[in-house]
């Protein structure tokens, strides 16, 4: 049922609205993924490191999302989400958007440590010295 | 509790777990910081389109400014938003990004997938990129 006021009122475009939310996140996708090509930011290769940090992201935001749901902070637009509803209300679209968005995050930090080198946290700690990283034994040539 | 008071929260738990708990100390780091500022420009683009075309609209009892109007767009700034988007949801970006680095941070420092670091950026974007290898710093 289309909302009287909507100014995209044919059935195509319609059609087309419900992909809005999920055209948001390939958007994110594609406008990072150059960080991985470019910069070099080996995070899509590091694929187990990846998977333990979003997991735990996803399963602590779906629960303040169902907990929002529930409590009426916040309603999903059923012409603009892709209509896949988990339990509780949760549309696919927000499941996604805690997948998409820490991937971006986690690429942009790789990407300004790619061109920096500054100390991330996860380095030996005699490899950095005033924050940069001095010892190049980690890395890729 | 409201959004307001959830995402408050949701930021002293991220400095909680990244001072005490896993002791990353990213919130201290300025590589954080300057990725953080790439990211929120951008979330402020994307979170703009969701909630400025009112895919995901907001009551206003759980935020600091009105609901989301049923026949217009939200204000773009004032009354509790910032670029259409509720303050909280900065917040909740935030705490979102934050924890997510925080995790990517520990996971490595636990020598998951540790190495190899990312970059140098590929040799014909580096004049693009302004990149400055690491022998020419002093």
């Amino acid at each position: 049922m289309r909302r009287a006021d909507d100014a995209l009122s044919s059935d195509e475009i319609e059609a087309v609205g419900h992909f809005a939310y999920l055209g948001v996140l390939v958007f994110t996708l594609i406008g990072t993924a150059w960080l991985e090509v470019f910069l070099r930011a080996r995070v899509y290769t590091k694929l187990l490191r990846l998977t333990l940090t979003v997991l735990p992201v996803v399963v602590v935001f779906v629960i303040w999302d169902l907990y929002a749901i529930s409590a009426g902070h916040w309603t999903f637009d059923p012409q603009r989400t892709t209509g896949v509803v988990f339990a509780g209300g949760l549309p696919l679209d927000e499941v996604l958007f805690f997948v998409v968005i820490p991937i971006a995050a986690i690429l942009t930090l790789e990407a300004v440590r790619s061109m920096k080198r500054w100390q991330v946290g996860d380095e030996p700690t005699q490899a950095c010295v005033d924050g940069v990283r001095i010892d190049d034994s980690g890395d890729l040539r | 509790m409201t959004y307001t008071q959830l995402s408050v929260i949701g930021i002293v738990v991220v400095v909680v777990l990244d001072m005490l708990v896993f002791r990353t100390r990213l919130l201290g780091r300025r590589v954080f910081w300057v990725a953080y500022a790439i990211i929120v420009f951008f979330q402020l683009i994307t979170n703009g389109i969701l909630t400025g075309l009112a895919i995901v609209r907001y009551d206003g009892s759980a935020i600091i400014g009105s609901s989301t109007p049923l026949e217009q767009p939200p204000p773009f700034f004032g009354d509790g938003r910032i670029a259409y988007a509720p303050v909280e949801d900065l917040m909740f970006g935030f705490a979102l990004v934050a924890l997510t680095l925080i995790l990517w941070v520990w996971w490595g420092r636990r020598d998951v997938q540790r190495t190899p670091y990312s970059g140098p950026p590929v040799q014909r974007m580096q004049g693009v990129l302004g990149y400055q290898p690491a022998d020419d710093k002093p």
